[in-house]
């Protein structure tokens, strides 16, 4: 069966709108159609822009018709909203930022734009992108398209939602411990978090700074390479992202994995593994074995420490980007207040939501007088560790294969009075960025109950080729990246 | 226990936050929770480990002080919630 427009890949849509069977306009008018029609189920959006998109997808028949513009000219995108776009609002998720218009575009966006690419709305997240389940959203909670009663995933949960039920072509997000892959694996999508300084941070609203990438969500593997080649590359504005050389991604998609050595973390096939998730995935390890790879055990000892090292460093980097939100440059102020402190107080008390008032407290007591020592220092000796485990297990192997979370999506609301336990199922994610890896997730199964499952490709700094390359070998021997979700209307 | 409501209200004060009395409780549970969790870094050993604050050896990375285009004043605040078109307007300072 051939797929609706809104559910086609940017390569199957490119090919039309570059020989011009499809405008823009025509393929934009068919997404804003489908988001009327599957939004009111899945709830992606905190801010749609149809107007801005129309105006862009005719701008982009303009750009198509005389030859011009990048391989994403005409291609509808959803943009995470924690991403500056100027002249649209821009909230991260939280009540503090809904007044919030920036008045320039993330250097992200501005790649976007250059190459033609619509931009159909701004897409929910949790507040601040602090969440594992886009629960902690000041505009509500965004649903799976596989099942609605389940989460989405988070912190980047309304672009795996907006990209898995058609309401956009692909998306960008942010990964902080996880925030693109998890929600890719719930939802069905490819995600990938690029290598730490190999995306602009320029224009993303900081969470924990050392931490924060960029990344692409999308339907397969090859449009991941093309986001990956139009968002990547240095960027003067970004004094931590790296001259490092951008080859076509998409050139090496189909090299093939002979000679290939790839690492099964042991540590990550514990006890606590769902089984219908060991089983998705050790399927999926079996098609690489038969596609050339080599494939190895390793060991990563300290990856158990990796959530209690994330969250000390990760809030203790909030707690001090977070404290420009004061009511004063920008943002909800508090009007009432008649004293400088009490107008900071009440506004950012009133303006943040209770997961991120939770990591400033955490973030805040972990760098205070008596207690840096033995917290926020122990977490940086440790997170060297972890640094170390992996480059031992880049000496053996190219890429690290294993589970993207521990379970599929859990029904909507079951960890959400549980904070610990929902960081908990962040295991498998969180190392990755703490030693700044690339990684990515893509789809290799389903569970009885209907719900994708993720296979995650780790590897070392600047391999997102590998990666992608890995990635595509198993979407191909797979087969099933044309399956979507099946949404009532 | 952890942390003492005490140290929840103290903290929350440096982080310019107010919570109220049932919010302080719920705080003091929650994140004692988290670093009862937390003290699982003290069964490692990390004597003389140097500690990784970033994760890509990369260090200051310098430019030509050359002055280049930057937003205009007006546009710079107009995010402010309440702005005179040439500055921030905040409750009073000084007494």
């Amino acid at each position: 069966m051939e797929l609706a427009l809104y559910d086609q890949t940017i390569h199957q849509l490119q090919e039309l709108l570059q020989s011009k069977q499809l405008s823009s306009v025509e393929l934009t008018n068919q997404v804003l159609n489908r988001i009327d029609q599957v939004e009111p189920q899945i709830g992606a959006f905190i801010t749609e822009c149809r107007d801005l998109a129309l105006s862009q997808a005719a701008a982009a028949d303009q750009m198509l018709a005389k030859g011009e513009g990048g391989p994403l000219c005409g291609i509808p995108l959803s943009i995470k909203d924690v991403l500056c776009t100027k002249g649209v609002r821009t909230t991260c998720g939280s009540k503090i930022l809904e007044p919030f218009v920036p008045p320039y575009d993330a250097t992200v966006i501005t790649r976007l734009k250059e190459q033609g690419a619509v931009m159909v709305g701004k897409v929910s997240m949790d507040e601040f992108a602090m969440g594992s389940a886009n629960e902690n959203c000041a505009y509500g909670t965004p649903k799976n398209p596989w099942n609605t009663n389940h989460i989405c995933g988070g912190s980047s949960g309304g672009s795996a939602a907006s990209v898995a039920s058609g309401e956009c072509i692909a998306s960008l997000g942010s990964d902080t411990g996880g925030s693109v892959r998890q929600p890719a694996s719930h939802c069905g999508v490819v995600g990938m978090k690029p290598t730490y300084g190999r995306v602009s941070r320029f224009g993303l609203l900081a969470f924990a700074s050392s931490l924060d990438q960029i990344g692409p969500l999308t339907k397969d593997v090859r449009d991941c390479a093309m986001m990956l080649n139009a968002i990547g590359g240095y960027d003067p504005k970004d004094s931590t992202s790296v001259k490092e050389s951008m080859p076509d991604f998409t050139a090496t998609l189909s090299s093939g994995l002979s000679g290939m050595r790839i690492g099964i973390p042991k540590e990550y096939f514990s006890e606590g593994l769902d089984q219908e998730v060991r089983a998705a995935v050790e399927n999926g390890i079996s098609l690489l074995r038969q596609a050339g790879a080599e494939i190895i055990e390793v060991s990563l000892p300290h990856t158990e420490y990796g959530i209690a090292a994330y969250y000390i460093i990760a809030p203790a980097e909030a707690s001090s980007n977070l404290a420009r939100y004061d009511g004063v440059k920008y943002g909800f102020r508090n009007q009432d207040a008649s004293t400088l402190l009490e107008m900071y107080k009440t506004s950012r008390s009133q303006g943040f939501g209770p997961e991120v008032k939770r990591r400033i407290i955490l973030g805040t007591y972990a760098l205070s007088s008596g207690y840096y020592d033995a917290y926020y220092k122990k977490a940086s000796q440790v997170r060297t560790k972890i640094v170390e485990d992996y480059q031992r297990a880049f000496t053996a192997c190219d890429a690290l294969v294993s589970p993207v979370t521990p379970t599929p999506a859990w029904r909507l609301g079951d960890k959400a009075d549980d904070p610990l336990a929902a960081y908990l199922s962040d295991a498998m994610t969180i190392c990755t960025n703490l030693a700044g890896l690339p990684a990515m997730s893509l789809p290799c199964g389903f569970s009885t109950a209907g719900l994708p499952i993720g296979f995650q490709i780790q590897g070392p700094h600047f391999q997102e080729g590998t990666l992608l390359k890995i990635a595509f070998a198993l979407e191909q021997a797979l087969g099933i990246s044309q399956r979507r979700p099946p949404i009532s209307t | 226990m952890q942390i003492t409501p005490e140290e929840i209200t103290k903290v929350a004060h440096l982080a310019r936050l107010d919570l109220n009395p049932a919010e302080v409780a719920h705080m003091t549970d929650q994140v004692g929770a988290i670093l009862t969790y937390i003290d699982k870094l003290n069964e490692l050993d990390t004597t003389g480990v140097t500690p990784t604050t970033h994760a890509l050896a990369i260090n200051n990375a310098f430019r030509d002080d050359v002055v280049i285009p930057s937003l205009p004043q007006s546009e710079a605040i107009k995010n402010g919630p309440k702005q005179n078109g040439e500055a921030f307007i905040v409750p009073k300072v000084i007494s």
